[in-house]
């Protein structure tokens, strides 16, 4: 019998060619334990992995590893899937793998929370960074799907409630492997460029991974460098994405991004309405108070001689009730007719009112909205706006609760 | 006052009815005060009222520049 005599390389080479003509081999999933996992300078990303019995060595090249959407770590349980092959120079066979996911929880629930962790260290979330909206937008950056039900949403609710504002759209794709460059784009170039002075970003609902674009890394950088104040609006009210914690103020739904976007323009004439009637009431309080004053004095005989004096003022006083007075009747009655108007074209659009389920707006006196105990001191004055009306309110305490 | 923003308006009725409810002007700055604070309230609700919604699309120009055209979302690309 001949004694066939194979260099290394040759055996090497002759187990390869068995290894990778076989079909299972080609394409395999596996389940295991992630150790002694390394990332090298190349990108490639090697490891181990184990169960009670054995170890597997495998590889993920670059290309592979740029798509993983989590962090891989030594302990974690996962599924590979790869092709087994010889590597010749070092004899050993290994797993090629091109994807890995966490086994057991979803990986894109494990990414959420590592990036939502790393994120939350760095400060991104913090209150100190979210800025004030402005109280009456100019203009309003739109950054989301040019179709759809969300961007019709943004604008017909912005529309009925505050048409002064000028609505700019910056259509960008917001699933699908371009959507975050193209979300993250829009905010910076509407910085750049300085569009607008508050920015409405999201999309309607789908499944998370539909919603997954506003869970990257890239699009919560750009919303957190934005000078413009963001609103975030993505999916439903109980979707939660990263972009919600990083942006100024986190909407429910893109409806409710509008809301919280622009006051509403009856609730506005209604506070006209009750400046205009203080600055009446304040007005005659004056004027009656003037009077009496005047009446006493005049009534005193010591004070009769300077009587031209006396007649002239009240004559001044007579005048000015008169304009005053004249000024309230035309104002209450041209206000009442429009109010009448105006509720009732904004009750057939029937947009959802945020106050008239119960919540209130507080402010400062100089009008800025009070989003944190920290932004009051006690002794402070504020005033709470409700749905119907408004009152104002000493800080007793500024004690978080 | 013609080319006041609304948001300064606001702000200039707020500080109007603010002096009128302290109190501690003269009677003639009151009333011309009030007379101030009507007008804007006026004005205020004119704008209000005569608001018109406006809805563009901004597309990156040439030279990189904001170029704003007409909104339709019906056949915008997504």
């Amino acid at each position: 019998m001949d004694k066939t005599i194979l260099t290394v390389s040759e055996l090497n080479d002759y187990i390869k060619n068995l290894i990778d003509c076989d079909d299972m081999l080609a394409a395999v999933y596996v389940r295991g334990e992630l150790s002694n996992y390394k990332i090298y300078p190349s990108g490639h990303h090697y490891f181990t992995m184990k169960d009670a019995q054995g170890a597997l060595k495998c590889v993920m090249f670059r290309s592979s590893a740029s798509r993983l959407r989590f962090r891989p770590e030594n302990g974690m349980k996962v599924v590979a899937f790869g092709r087994v092959s010889v590597y010749p120079r070092d004899g050993v066979y290994q797993l090629y793998v091109s994807d890995l996911t966490v086994d057991g929880v979803g990986d894109l629930y494990i990414a959420f929370e590592q990036l939502k962790e790393k994120l939350l260290k760095e400060g991104l979330f913090d209150e100190r960074f979210k800025k004030p909206l402005p109280r009456f937008p100019k203009r309003i950056a739109v950054i989301t799907s040019g179709a759809g039900a969300a961007v019709r949403d943004i604008i017909r609710v912005l529309g009925a409630r505050w048409p002064m504002a000028k609505v700019i759209v910056l259509p960008v794709r917001v699933q699908g492997a371009e959507a975050p460059a193209e979300i993250a784009g829009a905010i910076a170039y509407a910085n750049r460029h300085k569009v607008a002075d508050l920015i409405i970003t999201g999309r309607g609902g789908g499944s998370i991974e539909d919603l997954w674009a506003f869970n990257e890394e890239i699009v919560a950088r750009a919303i957190f460098a934005s000078e413009i104040p963001v609103i975030s609006a993505v999916g439903h009210e109980p979707d939660v994405t990263i972009s919600d914690f990083v942006a100024d103020v986190r909407a429910a739904t893109p409806s409710n991004a509008a809301e919280i976007a622009v006051p509403d323009k009856v609730e506005m004439a209604e506070t006209l309405l009750s400046y205009e009637i203080r600055a009446v009431q304040a007005l005659r309080r004056e004027i009656t108070a003037r009077r009496r004053k005047l009446e006493d004095l005049a009534s005193r005989r010591v004070l009769v001689s300077p009587k031209n004096y006396l007649d002239d003022k009240r004559l001044l006083l007579d005048h000015a009730h008169a304009r005053m007075a004249a000024a309230a009747e035309r104002i209450l009655a041209a206000r009442k007719h429009r109010f009448a108007a105006q509720a009732a074209a904004l009750d057939a659009m029937s947009p959802l009112k945020v106050l008239g389920r119960g919540y209130a707006i507080a402010r400062r006196e100089d009008g800025t909205v009070i989003k944190s105990a920290a932004d009051v001191s006690p002794g402070d004055k504020i005033t709470v706006r409700l749905q119907k009306d408004a009152f104002s309110a000493t800080v007793s305490g500024a004690e978080p609760i | 006052m013609e080319n006041m923003s609304f948001e300064q308006a606001v702000a200039r009725i707020e500080e109007i009815v603010r002096a009128l409810e302290k109190g501690d002007v003269p009677l003639d700055t009151a009333l011309s005060l009030f007379e101030e604070g009507t007008a804007l309230i006026k004005m205020c609700g004119k704008m209000l009222d005569e608001a018109e919604q406006k809805v563009v699309r901004l597309r990156k120009g040439a030279d990189g520049a904001p170029e704003e055209l007409p909104f339709d979302a019906e056949d915008a690309p997504c």
